[in-house]
């Protein structure tokens, strides 16, 4: 292993620009002639739009123009993916404006915007503009939205407020299993909703070129060229030659800046039409009345166990709430990205998944880190779990005789996937060891002599990533590709530069992506420089997300980079005067077998360039190369996380005093920074199962709409974390890489929860709902006292 | 409209404004550091900590108008322009203390204040100082190991100068 | 933030003619609660005037009896002063558990006290220490400075300047912090003074800090004390905590804050 290659803790290239202050996010670029927007949002979460008087606010200091969606009248925000019914037919799709056409659907929802001078001047003007609202009942959450009677989203676009109600599987074959069961275990739960929170508020810069008619939209995204097209083909009806999207430096996306959002095409549009550039940035108490959501579901599930534990059969009914309307990628997170996981490790041989889309009087909820995932898996641990209770059984044990076993794979579920690779019995074993599990029973007993309540909790997961073959993704109603491409420029002195699709926002791109460069090129790290986030600059990109730039991204580099080796070897053979089969490569080196000829990498690039003595017949000069790569399936990372916390029951309240993960997410390319991603995903794991409430009242109005209220992860909040790896290797791409991005938030949530509740075991506690606050636990205690007493 | 007057990272600068406008809004727009950022409006997640006269404050949480005469160090006065690391940048960089970045120069700076005030701190009182100062990205465990190692750095730094 | 005229008198006085001239004027002390405020244009003051310029309204002395703390002094040279840590243990370490340390760098007690947010921690020491509040027109006594949720005693063109605390035989404050916040979800001061228990409840009130008389004649007879007494509806609720559950929390914070001041 080179010392800048394939698995070497590398340091990050990117950190000296954000440890001097010199990054380059999108609210740090300010254009000449610049105004401000402010967007004036909806205060109530359902009402008519009977009339917008914007006269005072038009004659305000410093105000530009002021637009409603009166003016502007232009194309659908475009949900990306399309789910239908059990019965054939397509969802419901209502129009999603992004200035509110006759009526608001959620607080926060757009209602105008203004430009001015100053934000400040803009903000000040918004105070003047009087909208007379007709309010209309509201609905938040999604089991009373479909509750006759209940108030309706999109009237007729949308009867019931059902987006749709899809299934995965045979009901009837399941129930079949069941009659046969000697066990049947059932589970009611929630799957909180949260806030994501990227610590950069989205920001978003629309400029119009008045000399050449190009448009300029700089923006917080994970997906430059994903909002290009969503915005440019379906909202403003831009040609792509006419639109450039630049998503600079990002400060965290976590899923929330994957989609195109309304702002980005208001201050694009509007440039165009004040013509001068227009600057809008999110205040946080904005991001959370306009990110989009995560989560929001509620599940009911029956466990089918023959009578010794073994899994017969799984049915699964899920409620998942889409806000008001269908965001980017909604559609499919609570479809292909969560059905088709509630296998999880298990060799359960009949599943059905029932899942219904409903619109409610919220945020639109969409991919937030894990995206479907989690929510499976959350579902399926507390279901083991409860069922060794209920059975008797041990919990690792129940486990394990359920487990798909190694030499299984590739291994085909009932639920449409294909796991290529996997060792369920070595991430267990490790992490049992790594948090000490047999010993568990003495720190309990010492907790108790404190006072404390101490408990254990397991999970064990897999998850689909590395999203994904469009063959397949496209067969389920994607209406895009998911490939990635890249670019690999060789310069004449032998530097190289990458421009790659993938965007990196966090995840350490320009140090990762260096090294697949560093190892197949065997040049210094400072001579490459990875390029993303421009799309003038980089040919196409499918963007970040679903833990895919390494699996998709990192892979079409793989394949530029062979091909601009194959070039290379040619140029080498001609200079060397042998036969390019004969030509090895290695160590930055080219090679003739068997005699001492030897030419290096930056001759080779030399020649390119300068091309004096060069294979014209053969070759064109220049070396430089395009990949698109497309996967050949998903990629399934699992792994065992392990909580232990201890309860106060005198307050209720948590500390987590344990956190191990042992995760496999195939190679491991730059161990420091797979850590750090394994780390973070723990964290907000953590955050869901303890500490995150997103919270709307009867009215709709959010309760938790600031930091006041929400409770963000804080360092006191969070135990040292014990991470690890064991590795299994994806077998279907080149560098055997998995995915690292959402292991950490998809497999601990349970794991958190199923600690809590075996710490309330002794005091009769048996549910308790995500996030498990002081509160819920010291109201369980008492219930459970109550309970207890009355018996 | 006032005027304001005061040394950032050792320059003396000045400027009319309104006085409503914030410290940070001053660093930013009228003096063009961006590195102070602004990631929420309710003056919790720190990402704007700048030291004000030798202390840590919020700089959106104070008027530009209240640091008149003041000593005002951001993140971009740390490394000078030498491009030489203060060792608790340093420090984050060895360790993995950032990843999108965002909330970095509000936690280094906060956690040179912490160490100007507490030269060994203990994993626990690092976890208690970043109170004020939120990271979705890391999950905090290695902004808590850079603070220790850029602790023992600055200890090192100033024993070696003295 | 809505526009506004700000004023930096030099003293006091000319502080309090300040505000006799404006129409509707805001005094700014260390501003991390005005400020924000001001920012989701909650307040909307025509006239900020800053006691920054006061520099008389900094400092901390004590005479063995009595700690005297200027208004202007911020939490964390409370938190940090060999005079408080030495005579009111417990004080410090409020002070140095309010907000988080950049807030403590700016905030202050006069500020703490004038603003009276129903969660603060700072009025919970002073009720419970029975402080005296010294102002530019008169000392008041903390039983009759703490009016009610934000309100106090204090009139309009009147700054305070000083607070007075006598140094009690022992004292401890235990906290419960609201998670997302990390103010007081629950707060309780607990001071032994020669007049006996004090005990005063921050976070919980309806009508912002208050004591509880009951929970004194508990430990003055020598009891462990409940929140028995504590009338439910008199405590606030919201998305954190229900009535009860503050009201059972005043139990848990009296009986470690008595336990902590030994």
């Amino acid at each position: 292993m080179s010392a800048t290659g394939i698995g070497a803790s590398v340091k990050r290239k990117e950190d000296f620009r954000f440890l001097t202050g010199r990054g380059n996010y999108t609210d740090d670029i300010n254009q000449p002639n610049q105004t401000y927007a402010y967007i004036l949002r909806s205060p109530h979460a359902h009402a008519k739009i009977k009339g917008i008087d914007t006269t005072a606010a038009k004659s305000a200091p410093g105000v530009v123009a002021v637009f409603t969606g009166e003016d502007m009248q232009v194309g659908s925000i475009p949900c990306g993916w399309g789910v239908n019914n059990k019965d054939g037919s397509p969802m419901n799709e209502p129009f999603h404006p992004a200035l509110a056409q006759g009526k608001v659907r959620h607080v926060g929802d757009q209602v105008a915007v203004i430009i001015a001078e100053t934000y400040s001047q803009a903000k000040d003007a918004a105070e003047l503009i009087e909208v007379d609202y007709e309010e209309l009942p509201a609905v938040t959450n999604s089991e009373k939205a479909i509750a006759p009677g209940a108030p309706l989203v999109h009237d007729d676009a949308a009867p019931n407020n059902m987006c749709y109600d899809w299934e995965l599987g045979d009901e009837a074959e399941v129930d079949a299993e069941f009659k046969n069961a000697a066990h049947v275990v059932s589970i009611d739960l929630t799957n909180n909703r949260l806030v994501p929170n990227a610590m950069e508020p989205r920001a978003a810069i629309g400029d119009y070129n008045t000399g050449t008619g190009e448009y300029t939209l700089y923006t917080t995204s994970q997906n430059p060229h994903v909002i290009r097209l969503l915005m440019g083909a379906f909202v403003l009806q831009l040609p792509e030659h006419k639109l450039r999207v630049v998503a600079p430096d990002v400060g965290g996306g976590f899923g929330s800046k994957i989609y195109h959002y309304a702002e980005e095409a208001i201050v694009t549009w509007a440039a165009g039409k004040v013509r001068r550039p227009i600057k809008w940035t999110a205040e946080r108490s904005e991001s959370f009345l306009s990110d989009a959501h995560g989560r929001d579901h509620i599940s009911h599930a029956d466990l089918a166990l023959d009578a010794d534990g073994k899994f017969l059969g799984l049915k699964v009914y899920t409620k998942a709430n889409m806000g008001a309307y269908l965001s980017t990628f909604s559609t499919c997170v609570p479809t292909y990205l969560y059905a088709t996981l509630l296998a999880g490790v298990y060799t359960t041989p009949k599943i059905y998944v029932n899942v219904k889309a409903i619109f409610t009087n919220t945020v639109p909820v969409d991919a937030y880190r894990g995206a479907g995932r989690p929510e499976a898996t959350y579902l399926l641990e507390r279901l083991v779990t409860k069922a060794a209770k209920q059975l008797g059984m041990d919990q690792v044990a129940i486990r394990q005789k359920n487990f798909i076993p190694a030499d299984a794979f590739p291994y085909q579920t009932p639920v449409a996937l294909q796991y290529d690779s996997g060792d369920y019995e070595a991430t267990l074993k490790k992490a049992m060891e790594l948090s000490k599990w047999t010993e568990f029973p003495k720190r309990k007993a010492e907790a108790a002599s404190r006072g404390k309540l101490r408990g254990i909790g397991i999970s064990t997961y897999v998850e689909a990533c590395g999203i994904a073959p469009s063959a397949v993704v496209g067969s389920l109603g994607a209406r895009a590709g998911l490939f990635e491409s890249a670019n690999v420029r060789v310069h004449p002195t032998g530097s190289v530069s990458i421009y790659t699709g993938s965007h990196s926002h966090g995840q350490g791109h320009e140090t990762t992506f260096a090294q697949l460069v560093s190892e197949t090129l065997g040049i210094p790290l400072e001579n490459i420089n990875i390029e993303h986030g421009d799309t003038n600059r980089i040919a196409f990109g499918m963007g970040t997300y679903g833990s895919r730039s390494l699996a998709v991204g990192g892979e079409a580099i793989m394949k530029a980079l062979g091909k601009v080796v194959d070039k290379a070897s040619k140029i080498a053979a001609h200079l060397m005067e042998a036969s390019p089969e004969d030509v090895e490569f290695k160590d930055g080196k080219f090679t003739v077998a068997g005699t001492d000829k030897e030419v290096d990498f930056g001759t080779v690039a030399l020649t390119a360039y300068v091309p004096h003595n060069y294979p014209h017949e053969t070759l064109e000069p220049g070396l430089e190369e395009n990949a698109f790569y497309d996967p050949m399936n998903f990629t399934y990372p699992g792994g065992c996380h392990i909580c232990e916390v201890e309860i106060d029951p005198d307050t209720g309240t948590t500390q987590v005093v344990g956190m191990t993960a042992v995760d496999d997410v195939g190679r491991v390319i730059n161990p420091m920074i797979v850590e750090g991603q394994i780390h973070g995903g723990l964290a907000q794991g953590i955050g869901q199962a303890l500490l995150e409430a997103c919270e709307y009242d009867d009215n709709g109005q959010l309760t938790s709409g600031s930091y006041m209220d929400y409770c963000m992860p804080r360092a006191d909040n969070l135990p040292d974390f014990k991470a690890a790896t064991e590795t299994t290797l994806c077998a279907h791409n080149s560098l055997g890489v998995k995915g690292c991005g959402e292991v950490g938030a998809i497999g601990s949530p349970p794991a958190v929860i199923n600690a809590v509740l075996d710490a309330l075991h002794d005091v009769g506690v048996q549910d308790i709902s995500m996030p498990a606050t002081p509160q819920k636990i010291w109201q369980a205690i008492q219930a459970a006292a109550v309970l207890a007493a009355a018996e | 409209m006032p005027s304001v007057s005061m040394t950032v990272n050792g320059k003396q600068v000045s400027g009319t404004v309104e006085p409503r406008t914030l410290l940070v809004q001053f660093i930013r727009e009228n003096l063009h550091l961006t590195g102070t950022h602004v990631g929420c409006d309710t003056s919790q997640c720190g990402a704007c900590v700048v030291h004000v006269d030798g202390a840590s404050v919020k700089s959106c949480a104070m008027l530009a108008v209240e640091a008149d005469g003041s000593t005002v160090t951001t993140i971009e006065g740390l490394a000078g322009n030498a491009d030489v690391l203060h060792p608790m940048q340093e420090a984050f960089r060895d360790n993995h203390g950032l990843q999108c970045g965002f909330c970095t120069p509000g936690m280094v700076m906060s956690a040179i204040d912490l160490v100007n005030n507490n030269p060994t701190p203990t994993d626990h009182e690092i976890r208690d100082w970043l109170e004020g100062n939120i990271c979705r990205c890391t999950g905090y465990h290695n902004i808590v190991k850079s603070i220790a190692a850029g602790a023992a750095a600055m200890k090192g730094q100033k024993a070696a100068a003295e | 933030m809505y526009e506004f005229s700000y004023h930096k008198p030099s003293s006091v006085a000319d502080a309090a003619q300040a505000i006799g001239a404006a129409d509707d004027p805001k005094i700014l002390a260390g501003g991390q609660t005005l400020l924000p405020t001001m920012k989701q244009r909650l307040a909307s003051p025509s006239d900020v005037i800053s006691l920054r310029g006061c520099r008389d309204l900094v400092g901390i002395s004590s005479d063995g009896s009595t700690v005297t703390i200027g208004a202007m002094t911020t939490h964390a040279a409370v938190a940090s002063s060999a005079d408080v840590q030495k005579a009111i243990p417990a004080l410090a370490a409020l002070a140095g558990n309010i907000g988080d340390a950049q807030v403590r760098n700016r905030g202050t007690i006069g500020g703490s006290l004038a603003n009276n947010d129903p969660a603060a921690d700072y009025p919970a020491a002073t009720l419970a220490l029975g402080a005296t509040i010294v102002t530019t027109k008169r000392e008041l006594s903390a039983d009759a400075f703490f009016t009610g949720m934000f309100e106090t005693a204090l009139e309009e063109d009147e700054i305070i300047t000083a607070i007075r605390f006598p140094v009690p035989h022992a004292a401890a404050y235990a906290k419960f912090d609201n998670p997302a916040s990390r103010y007081a979800l629950v707060g309780v001061f607990y001071a032994k003074t020669s007049d006996g228990p004090r005990i005063a409840i921050t976070g919980a009130g309806q009508g912002g800090v208050f004591r509880s008389t009951e929970i004194e004649d508990q430990i003055a007879a020598g009891k462990t004390p409940d929140s028995s007494s504590i009338n439910e509806s008199d405590l606030n609720a919201d998305i954190h905590a229900s009535a009860a559950y503050r009201k059972h929390l005043i139990g848990v914070m009296a009986k470690r804050a008595v336990a902590a001041a030994g």
